[in-house]
């Protein structure tokens, strides 16, 4: 139970406060993009943000770009009769005065062929790429392999 | 004297059916269908034999005695394998001490990369009290069969993926089958479940 507490401390103080910040497009407001430390570079990674649409337009997140990833992917996790398998998600949904989240067990960005090591508490930026608002590059902050979220201090809800 | 006949033949007729279910259950072991509403076998009743992450050779016996908790998943699983895993960490943080008392298994169902070195290097990010179990595709088969439990390998571009069974599964320390923790499942029900195996067998 320790090293857990150490890691939590550990990657509280470590994750720069730049990756808990919103970031604005139009009236799209970015947050909490994280994704979990790697073993090496064989394995896939994971990406997760909280998309929340101010605005009165319908939008869509229609792929993400980063350099961490030789193939970066929308997939969406899907429970069905106990059973997890993980569809390609050809975008995702972000309509007008509403909050998305890719989050564990929903939508995520899936990273497949890691060009590097995901360190906990370094970040990467990932590009996002919607529909009716365009581009934008968030900071991505790299949490450890156990974190469940963002883990940003302040929250927003 | 008519109703009677009706209840006599409607208690023979469950009888009958209690008889198909039985035989249903112990033919199931070899004809298993996926997504099979059937339970996980007694764990006293599982013949697989796996091997741990220590690289020691483990067999469902060895498990009677104590709580166990079993899931399956895989560590080139990006998504719910490590959120299952720390929300293990995190129920077992939760039930302190009370918790060393339990048998607790990853089984991967990917043993084409999950050799016992690469579960012990991916566990070592997780609650200690976790342990990896992998071997031949055909034991691994074979649980999962006993468990009720389903995988499919899932080819992609370049490599591939699994699809498996996402719950947790609780046993009674005499081996009985205990529930399932279904993936997102509250984490006040998940505990309340493992407490009450851990009462049990206290
Ligand atoms: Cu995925």
């Amino acid at each position: 139970m320790k090293y857990l507490l150490t890691a939590l401390l550990l990657s509280l103080s470590a994750t720069p406060l730049l990756a808990c910040e919103t970031v604005q497009l139009g009236s799209l407001e970015i947050s909490e993009a994280w994704s979990r430390a790697s073993i090496g570079m064989a394995r896939p990674g994971a990406f997760y943000v909280t998309i929340r649409n101010t605005g009165a337009t319908d939008d869509a997140l229609a792929g993400i770009a980063t350099p961490v990833s030789g193939k970066p992917m929308l997939h969406e996790t899907v429970v069905k009769d106990g059973v997890a398998s993980m569809p390609h998600a050809p975008a995702i949904p972000v309509p007008a005065d509403s909050t998305v989240q890719l989050e564990p067990g929903g939508y995520h960005g899936m990273l497949m062929g890691l060009t590097q090591v995901l360190k906990e508490g370094e970040t990467f930026p990932v590009t996002l790429t919607f529909r009716e608002a365009g581009d934008v590059t968030v900071p991505v902050a790299i949490r450890g392999m156990g974190a469940k979220d963002a883990g940003c201090v302040d929250k927003k809800d | 004297m008519r109703r009677r006949t009706l209840l006599v033949a409607g208690a023979s007729g469950v009888g009958a059916l209690a008889f198909t279910l039985g035989l249903g259950w112990w033919q199931s072991r070899d004809s298993l269908q996926p997504g099979s509403a059937l339970l996980p076998l007694p764990i006293g009743k599982m013949s697989f034999t796996l091997t741990n992450h220590h690289g020691v050779t483990v067999t469902p016996s060895e498990w009677i005695g104590r709580p166990t908790m079993v899931f399956f998943g895989f560590t080139w699983c990006p998504d719910v394998c490590p959120t299952t895993l720390s929300d293990i960490s995190l129920w077992l943080q939760d039930l302190g001490p009370d918790a060393d008392l339990m048998n607790i298994f990853l089984v991967s169902v990917d043993p084409e990369r999950d050799t016992p070195q690469v579960l012990a290097d991916y566990l070592s990010n997780f609650d200690p009290r976790i342990t990896g179990l992998t071997g031949s595709l055909a034991e691994i088969k074979r649980a999962a069969e006993e468990f009720r439990a389903t995988f499919e390998k899932v080819p992609r571009e370049d490599d591939y993926t699994m699809d498996h069974t996402a719950g947790v599964f609780l046993f009674r320390a005499d081996g009985r089958f205990g529930g399932i923790i279904d993936y997102h499942e509250d984490r006040h029900v998940a505990l309340l479940k493992i407490q009450r195996l851990l009462k049990a067998a206290s």
